[in-house]
């Protein structure tokens, strides 16, 4: 899974950023990007949670952060090698951060 | 095989045939089952083994064989007792009982095994601390007990850091492999710098020699599998130019002789030789060529006298540019103290104090009072010593400054 976050601090490198349609066109091509969207902005979040068998909603996201996901894509990589080259091609690498973290579940 | 082998002969033995064979059996152990903490328990299970049976049955005549054979069954139990993966024990199996001589040189299996695990311990993704415990741990063998003293961190932190490396290179998908084209040039400065962290831990006062050896190994078997690599082969040289003098460096009594003070006979002509050919080889500025440019004028001075402080002192200049740290602006405090006379240096070592982080570094008062000598303020220099002496941490180091405190109140 590939979190895709803001950043405070983009890259001021001026050349143009990469074009994200043209990301999703190829990853989706090699059936390496699975699925994936963007999310909307923090101030739709809402958090739920449980206590004591009483559910408590929230408005907001769970922790007041000035970086945030503001996306997701799910891929499919032989290796974390795989998946850096990948995420390193994705225009928020410059605008923001990827968070790379693969499925608990997977073999190995 | 000899029998009757004194427990002593045996224990010597043991040990010998681990640095020798312990990386390869990791490596190997981990190359076929991909579980980095089954590896490390195999092999060194295997000695535990060999302690017990070399002293009744003597020491067999190939015994990283012998050693490479019991920790592939001890894996094999373990496995099979796990029932996991039936490809894995199918993989194991196959591992011929190595009764085979000794690796040859370049044996590429084991050398491509070798810089797997290097690279694999060095990946971006673990932390730094992680790469260096990992490459001392895996690569070359060091008890944990050890790394976890030469780390300064206690040994059961130490166990849980390798045990959560060893963790992450298996969740966050870490692959047990030489990366290529850019990804290798990256991923390299890491491989570098892990390299001479090793050197350094091994060549410093207090060090463990082996490692100085064992990275001086590892940077040659680099340079052979990458010779079209600059910066490898600017390590390669820096680290042998430096290691020619390590037999030189201390006297019979065990005090650290400085440079200047060395017997230069001492010093080893064919890793000089050696070195000088890799830097030929050097076509970039880089921070390992300038070091190992520096050290190069060392070496190929025939005395103290001769050596060619200016160049030293130019070398000093590019490198403190690309690289600064407070230790190099000292180091080039002393370079332009004998290039240009001890009131330069004294200069440049204020400098180099109000630039910060030399607070507390003893050596830095040793610079001092070395300049101060030289100006001819023989009383405040030995004061200088003695105030540095009391400062180091090593025992060789203060007694050699004890003893030059003590030629300057003498005179």
């Amino acid at each position: 899974m590939m979190f895709v976050c803001s950043d405070t601090e983009p890259d001021t490198d001026p050349t143009p950023l990469p074009d994200i349609d043209k990301w999703v066109a190829e990853n989706d091509s090699r059936g390496r990007r699975l699925s994936g969207n963007e999310l909307g902005p923090t101030s739709a979040a809402t958090t739920v949670r449980v206590r004591d068998g009483e559910l408590l909603v929230s408005e907001g996201p769970f922790a007041e952060t000035s970086e945030v996901i503001v996306g997701f894509d799910l891929l499919e990589c032989a290796d974390l090698d795989e998946a850096i080259e990948v995420a390193r091609t994705h225009p928020m690498a410059r605008e923001g951060r990827l968070e790379l973290r693969p499925f608990a579940d997977l073999p190995d | 095989m000899r029998t009757g082998a004194t427990a002593g002969a045996v224990a010597e033995a043991v040990a010998a045939a681990g640095v020798e064979a312990y990386p390869r059996i990791v490596a190997t152990l981990i190359r076929v089952t991909g579980d980095w903490a089954l590896a490390e328990d195999c092999a060194q299970e295997s000695l535990t083994v060999a302690l017990e049976r070399w002293p009744a049955d003597g020491v067999p005549t190939n015994p990283g064989g012998w050693l490479m054979t019991v920790a592939r069954n001890r894996a094999i139990d373990v496995l099979r007792r796990a029932t996991v993966e039936r490809r894995k024990l199918h993989d194991l199996a196959l591992l011929t009982p190595q009764d085979a001589p000794p690796e040859p040189d370049v044996s590429q299996d084991v050398v491509d095994d070798r810089l797997r695990l290097i690279f694999t311990c060095c990946h971006p993704a673990l932390a730094i601390e992680a790469r260096v415990a990992l490459t001392l741990r895996t690569v070359c063998g060091v008890p944990t007990a050890d790394i976890a003293r030469l780390l300064l961190v206690s040994e059961s932190t130490m166990t849980r850091r390798l045990t959560r490396a060893r963790t992450r290179i298996a969740q966050a998908g870490i692959p047990y492999r030489v990366p290529s084209g850019p990804a290798l040039t990256e991923r390299l400065p890491g491989v570098l710098a892990v390299l001479y962290l090793l050197f350094t831990r091994g060549y410093v006062a207090d060090g463990e020699p082996a490692f100085a050896d064992e990275a001086v190994r590892l940077a040659r078997l680099l340079d052979r599998l990458m010779p079209e690599q600059s910066e490898v082969a600017a390590l390669l040289a820096l680290v042998l130019l430096q290691h020619s003098r390590r037999d030189a460096r201390r006297d019979a009594t065990g005090t650290l002789l400085t440079l200047e003070r060395q017997d230069r006979d001492r010093w080893d002509r064919a890793a000089i030789a050696e070195g000088l050919a890799a830097l030929d080889r050097v076509r970039h500025d880089g921070p390992y060529a300038w070091q190992a440019r520096i050290a190069a004028r060392h070496a190929t001075a025939a005395s103290a006298e001769d050596t060619d402080w200016p160049t030293i002192a130019r070398a000093y200049d590019a490198l403190v540019d690309i690289r600064p740290s407070p230790v190099i602006a000292l180091n080039r405090a002393v370079a332009h103290g004998y290039a240009y006379g001890p009131a330069a240096g004294l200069a440049l070592l204020d400098a180099a104090r109000a630039g910060g982080g030399l607070d507390g570094y003893p050596l830095t008062v040793a610079v001092e009072a070395d300049l101060v000598a030289r100006q001819g303020d023989r009383l405040r220099a030995a004061s200088l010593f003695r105030q540095a002496a009391a400062a180091v941490g090593s025992t060789a180091e203060r007694r050699a400054l004890l003893d030059r405190a003590d030629e300057l109140t003498r005179a």
